[in-house]
């Protein structure tokens, strides 16, 4: 490599300025504690008012900033999309963990797809003050909080404070194809049991068609929470409960082993090209998620399913039991306690979490704020897209199994890492269930959970 | 005058090497409030139930890699030269270094194409040896080699370009000695030809084993192709990056930059010495 002269001297005062760093990095301070708390529930920073706001988003919710920034013009806000921590990359606490270290540049809205940062978030790191503001101290009024579908801020609320604002709902439901039910004669199921008899009936009478989707990293999501597994009972903010050999865990296994080997359960993920190429027209059920309507079967990009022919059931309850359902992510909205323009960033995510203008006029999936979700029903049913009201999800909203919380690490991940690869080798996943337990207890304790 | 050559270097080594080692090792002995930490910092990591089955995976891969970069560069580049036809051997030269031409990341995009039964080109080969799916081509078992081949393509044309250049070097009185003795090709390639590409190979091995005790980048895209199937903490320097990003650990992950670099340097050393990189006498 050949350097100029000048450029040589340059790289002196740069090699001196390094070696700063480096001294300055080793001298961090020790974490902050509450007790400096401010009469908001943290400490603030010196606002500046009218200061631009810098708003982490996924490519979803551009729209949303977008909303915001047709409704309120006064606002500057710079928008920087990521890929909203989805599939449990983590990359919000990552990027966070980076800024903490360097002690500036943090954002001062930011948009998860997780529901399991609030963990996080809310306990300072490197010797910074945790990232969220508290948002139920004073930041964002209380008749709007007590507008939010009961529950849909557990995952937000971490002893008593609220760390965000739940975007969306993510309650499973049963989606099922109207039309190919009524032409192949068959009667939508009642219980987790129907269900599997006519998964096995479809395989015999109409193979090629599917029932249900198992190649995602949220398949517990869609099975094991709705059976009640306890393979993420959060009793504390850094407590665990992990039991993943019930009944309860087991059921929900030989449900996915019974599908998966039968062939009336994809093994592929629904975000796949492949699922679209071979699925297009031949998902006759598939339970999940309310995000499942738009982002799979009214999407162009995915299986188009042409209106009038897309249902939704109410959560299944197995034989003999209350139904209770599961959450595939679901958004949430953080404030960052750093911000320098508190009020605005208040006033963002108010907005996109409440204000029809998004909410109802945009939002892909189902308000977790309740008067927005009521319209929001009522709008997607006016759209004609569906062959049944939609009630279904109403219905399911305040059905997801409590039992089942977010902790700091993602459950996802785990899956991902320990039992998808089983399902894609159609090795059983019922002998497995152990060892997904002790991978949950291990990612647990290194992320400082006890585990009882 | 040679300071002014030397100089520009041993800034840039200082700035962007022996101090980031000193102020991990200086890390790695730390506690988080900056107390002395003894080796806590290292049984930690070292006692995580990721650190052994990382240390694992590379493993494998460097085997494999540098098996396969070796032996096959090798024997292209006696290929290579044996090419006597201009043009060919142009177009070979060209054909090799092209992948090299594409940065590390977007060499690993196209390879996610390329192991996607349904999309690459290479589809009807995975389907012959039984892989329907992306998701089966990854399945864990088959990661190392997976990670193996990507490195091969991306790295070993240009290794292949240098060993052409080393046997240009060897000079044509030795080859044409050999052959009046009547030695033939496979002759002249172990006897003449190898024993004096010895240091370029040891130098290409130590170049190989920095970089592939790095993995970094081809688990982590992978990683996030495959929705978390292929974990974020595969590789041991990911396990580091995992420490410091998501556990804001600086110690731990200092700890294990400490372990690579150990490790590393005692390899190298190894390939240094076998292969008389630092020998100065004239061969």
């Amino acid at each position: 490599m050949t350097l100029t002269r000048s450029a040589r001297r340059r790289l002196v005062p740069v090699s001196l300025v390094l070696v700063g760093l480096a001294l300055a990095a080793c001298a961090s301070p020790a974490g902050r504690t509450s007790e400096q708390a401010g009469p908001r529930g943290f400490t603030e920073a010196e606002q500046v008012a009218g200061s631009p706001i810098t708003v982490w988003v996924d490519a979803s919710r551009v729209t949303a900033v977008d909303a915001f920034t047709a409704a309120n013009p006064d606002v500057k806000v710079q928008v920087e999309t990521y890929d909203g921590s989805a599939n449990g990359s983590d990359s919000f606490k990552t990027k966070i963990s980076l800024l903490d270290r360097a002690g500036s540049g943090w954002p001062d809205v930011v948009f998860s797809t997780q529901n399991n940062d609030a963990a996080w978030a809310s306990v300072g790191a490197g010797g910074q003050q945790p990232f969220a503001a508290v948002l139920n101290k004073g930041l964002v009024k209380d008749d709007l909080l007590s507008g939010f579908t009961k529950g849909s801020l557990d995952p937000c609320t971490v002893d008593g404070a609220v760390y965000c604002l739940r975007n969306d709902l993510a309650q499973d439901v049963l989606w099922y194809d109207r039309s190919l039910m009524d032409q192949f004669g068959y009667k939508l199921p009642t219980t987790w049991e129907e269900y599997t008899e006519l998964g096995e009936r479809v395989a015999r009478e109409h193979p090629g068609y599917i029932t249900g989707a198992a190649g995602d990293p949220f398949t517990p999501e869609i099975f094991f929470w709705p059976s009640k597994c306890g393979a993420s009972g959060v009793v504390g903010p850094r407590a665990m409960t992990v039991n993943t050999t019930s009944p309860q865990c087991q059921r929900a296994a030989q449900l996915v082993d019974r599908g998966v080997q039968g062939g009336w359960m994809t093994d592929l993920s629904v975000f796949s090209p492949e699922f679209v190429q071979k699925y297009t027209g031949k998902v006759l059920m598939m339970p999940g998620p309310a995000w499942f309507a738009g982002a799979i079967f009214n999407n162009e990009a995915s299986l188009n399913v042409p209106a009038g022919r897309i249902g939704a059931a109410a959560p299944l309850p197995w034989a003999g039991e209350e139904p209770a359902t599961g959450n595939v992510g679901g958004g949430t909205w953080f404030v960052s306690s750093h911000s320098k323009n508190l009020d605005a960033a208040t006033r963002f995510v108010d907005f996109v979490t409440t204000a029809d203008d998004y909410q109802v006029a945009k939002a892909p999936g189902y308000p977790a704020y309740a008067p927005a979700a009521d319209k929001w029903i009522a709008g997607q049913e006016r759209s004609g897209y569906y062959a049944t009201d939609l009630s279904a999800l109403t219905v399911a909203a305040p059905q997801v199994w409590s039992g089942w919380g977010a902790p700091a690490f993602s459950q996802e991940a785990v899956w991902a890492r320990t039992m998808q690869p089983l399902i894609t080798s159609r090795q059983p996943l019922e002998q497995a269930l152990g060892t997904w337990g002790q991978a949950i207890v291990d990612q647990a304790k290194v992320n400082g959970y006890t585990v009882q | 005058m040679g300071l002014a050559f030397v100089g520009p270097y041993v800034v840039l080594m200082l700035a962007f090497g022996i101090i980031p080692a000193v102020y991990a090792v200086a890390l790695a002995f730390s506690r988080a409030d900056g107390g002395f930490a003894g080796l806590d910092n290292f049984v930690r990591v070292i006692t995580d139930f990721r650190f052994l089955p990382a240390v694992q995976h590379v493993a494998v891969y460097l085997v494999l890699w540098l098996v396969m970069l070796t032996v096959l560069v090798v024997v292209l580049a006696l290929v290579l030269h044996a090419v006597t036809t201009r043009w060919v051997s142009r177009a070979l030269r060209l054909l090799y270094y092209l992948p090299g031409a594409l940065a590390g990341a977007s060499a690993v995009l196209l390879w996610l194409f390329v192991l996607n039964p349904d999309a690459g080109p290479a589809g009807p080969l995975l389907k012959a040896m039984g892989f329907e799916t992306f998701a089966q081509t990854i399945q864990p078992g088959n990661l190392s080699l997976v990670f193996a081949v990507i490195a091969f393509w991306t790295g070993a044309g240009q290794w292949v370009i240098v060993m052409y250049g080393a046997l240009n070097n060897i000079p044509t009185e030795v080859m044409e000695a050999a052959r009046i003795d009547g030695a033939n090709p496979v002759q002249i390639a172990l006897r003449i030809q190898l024993p004096l590409l010895r240091k370029w190979i040891a130098y290409m091995a130590v170049l190989a084993l920095a970089a592939g005790t790095q993995l970094f980048v081809e688990p982590t895209l992978l990683s996030q192709a495959s929705t978390g199937v292929v974990p974020n903490d595969y590789s041991v320097n990911q396990l580091a990056y995992q420490y410091a990003f998501n556990l804001s650990d600086f110690n731990g992950a200092a700890a294990i930059a400490v372990l690579l670099l150990v490790v590393s340097v005692a390899l190298s050393a190894v390939f240094v010495l076998r292969g008389g990189l630092f020998d100065t006498e004239e061969p």
